[in-house]
């Protein structure tokens, strides 16, 4: 693991610098500045470093492309929608809809996920399924899933090109004019790298600048108590601030699944009914919850593992009394939780005016 | 002046003969692998057999393994001449096939005994050790805080013929959970590997037989204890006491 993230260190130092060397050799007159993630001090002091792709470094040109490219309706084929249109800043970049509906109206089957702290899903699985295997390779998807921005590559990037800004754009950022797919879809992870959410009232409570009140510090214990919520086990705790393990579980959620998840995915019947853990920071601001977004509140999703799972050959055995429907909570003890859960609400995150349009 | 210079050019030499004679001296510094391995009682164990209920323990209840991972610590390499403590840990985690891993530091070249820790000891589980916080090894402050030693999971048929999940966490032993938690006993223990011959780049196989983590010396009966175990004291020095029949040493190439 030390040397894992010592490679990562390596591999990161000389994509800089051999980013900076292209630069210079080519002697061109824009050189993109690197600009790398501001990583908080929550999360250097507990986790690891963020992943960045070695070929492909923060650059502030980069980001502010990708920014641009995330709020733009040119990705998609009739204009009319962009990344941000489901993954909306004020709702944590995702959006209030159970499924989000395309261009065309038709809804997709999953829920848009919430979009922030991506540099530190190790894993690098993304998407509720762990479909896609980078950041740089999830962005290419939704562009043209039919049921999504319905677009196609070629003529995205035809409309890029001929777009009076982008190949200006693309030059500051990449040193070349020439629009591709890759480097489209590389100018928008940067972007969606920089969203970091880590100044909730848990975090500033970690760093004795916040009082908790009685109920959430309780809400916190029932959290981190295996003989009460048991939450932990997947969804992290404060020496993890991401509040999410990134990793896949049937959580009980169907006896009998109509989306396998990661099933899909891998082939293996023994992934049937398994979706990525989402973090709980901003809880408050991405309803619907769950992959399908068919739990309205939060009272609905505690309920649920109160005394609302329900048994499948993948279950995961993390999920206790599941003979009683789960681990029965008291009602003031779901009331303190969800207290505790709103406490990870991050509004500087949402109000960031580098994240808006 | 020249004196002076003089003076500095020999002792100059002299460091430079001095450093000479030590580099002829050295050893050999070599490096060594840990290579974890698995079974159920000599049937070897991967990630591709988890998932299925297919092992029997030893009070005969039928079960899964679906997540194995666990923390490894404090290589000692010992013999007559010298200790070398490796002040290390290594999260071996078999459900996503990491299980082994070499050392940053050489040893040099001859016959030691072998040791490492299972699980962490008081000094290093009391540290904030931020890759195991990324891989949310975490136990709660409610518990004692720092870290699991090993988190075994998977399901087993219990006495009503269901299919039932077990959660076989260890930890450190607590007792009076909260605040001012108090330890009854440690429950990190030494693996001892016996003497091994290192002459050269080594990789050193540490067999585990899970089986054993349900045997000896005390039946472990899944139907009495298999979840929330980690705030159960008795269960946790049940599995430090059935953890020191575990390990073995395989093969050494």
């Amino acid at each position: 693991m030390l040397t894992n993230k010592g490679t990562r260190h390596i591999i990161f130092f000389f994509g800089l610098l051999i980013l900076n060397y292209n630069c210079s050799s080519d002697d061109r007159t824009h050189i993109p500045k690197l600009q790398p993630l501001e990583i908080p001090e929550i999360f250097s002091d507990n986790i690891i470093d963020p992943i960045i792709p070695s070929d492909n470094p923060q650059t502030k040109e980069g980001i502010a492309l990708g920014k641009r490219l995330f709020f733009d309706n040119i990705l998609s084929a009739n204009g009319t929608k962009s990344c941000a249109s489901c993954h909306s800043p004020q709702n944590a970049f995702t959006d209030n809809a159970p499924t989000s509906l395309g261009i065309d109206g038709i809804a997709g089957t999953r829920n848009s996920m919430p979009l922030f702290n991506m540099a530190w899903n190790y894993n690098e699985r993304f998407n509720w399924d762990g479909k896609a295997l980078s950041l740089e390779t999830q962005a290419i998807e939704p562009v043209e899933n039919p049921i999504e921005l319905h677009s196609d590559w070629d003529n995205v990037v035809a409309r890029l090109q001929a777009h009076p800004d982008y190949p200006e754009l693309f030059d500051l950022a990449f040193n070349t004019p020439t629009i591709t797919k890759e480097l489209t879809t590389k100018a928008i992870s940067q972007f969606e790298r920089t969203l970091i959410s880590a100044n909730s009232k848990f975090d500033n409570y970690l760093q004795n600048q916040a009082v908790l009140s009685p109920q959430e510090l309780n809400g916190l214990d029932i959290f981190m108590r295996e003989d009460k919520g048991d939450c932990f086990h997947c969804h992290g705790n404060p020496n993890n601030p991401l509040w999410t393990d990134n990793d896949f579980h049937n959580n009980g959620l169907d006896s009998q699944f109509t989306d396998l998840g990661l099933g899909a995915v891998t082939g293996d019947p023994s992934d049937n009914g398994k979706f990525k853990s989402p973090s709980l920071r901003n809880l408050a601001y991405s309803p619907p919850y769950m992959h399908d977004g068919r739990f309205s509140t939060l009272d609905e999703v505690i309920n649920h593992y109160s005394e609302g799972l329900q048994n499948s050959p993948t279950i995961d055995p993390l999920m206790k009394k599941v003979d009683e429907g789960g681990v029965q909570l008291t009602d003031q003890e779901k009331a303190d939780l969800k207290l505790f859960l709103l406490t990870l609400t991050d509004p500087s995150f949402i109000a960031n005016p580098d994240f808006q349009n | 002046m020249k004196k002076i210079l003089a003076l500095l050019g020999l002792i100059v030499l002299v460091l430079y003969s001095c450093g000479e004679d030590n580099d002829d001296n050295q050893e050999p510094q070599v490096y060594t692998t840990f290579e974890f391995t698995h079974n159920w009682d000599g049937t070897l164990i991967t990630s591709i057999n988890f998932n299925a209920i297919q092992y029997i323990n030893e009070n005969g209840d039928l079960l899964s393994i679906e997540r194995l991972r666990y923390v490894v610590s404090d290589i000692i390499f010992s013999n007559e001449e010298r200790t070398i403590e490796l002040d290390i840990y290594n999260l071996i985690d078999v459900t996503n096939n990491d299980m082994s891993f070499t050392p940053q530091e050489p040893v040099p070249t001859g016959t030691y005994n072998v040791s490492f820790t299972f699980g962490l000891d008081n000094e290093d589980n009391s540290e904030n050790l931020i890759d195991l916080n990324s891989e949310s090894f975490n136990v709660p402050d409610n518990l004692g805080g720092g870290y699991h030693y090993m988190q075994l999971d998977g399901k087993f048929i219990n006495s009503s013929m269901e299919e039932q999940g077990y959660n076989y966490h260890a930890i450190r032993a607590v007792e009076n959970l909260g605040p001012n938690a108090t330890f009854p006993q440690d429950t990190f223990f030494s693996v001892d590997l016996g003497n091994i011959v290192i002459n050269d780049n080594v990789e050193v196989e540490v067999e585990m037989n899970i089986a054993e983590w349900f045997k000896t010396p005390n039946l472990w009966d899944l139907n009495e204890l298999n979840q929330m175990l980690m705030p159960n004291t008795s269960a946790q020095i049940l599995m430090y006491q059935n953890g020191q029949n575990v390990f073995s040493l395989g093969n050494v190439n």
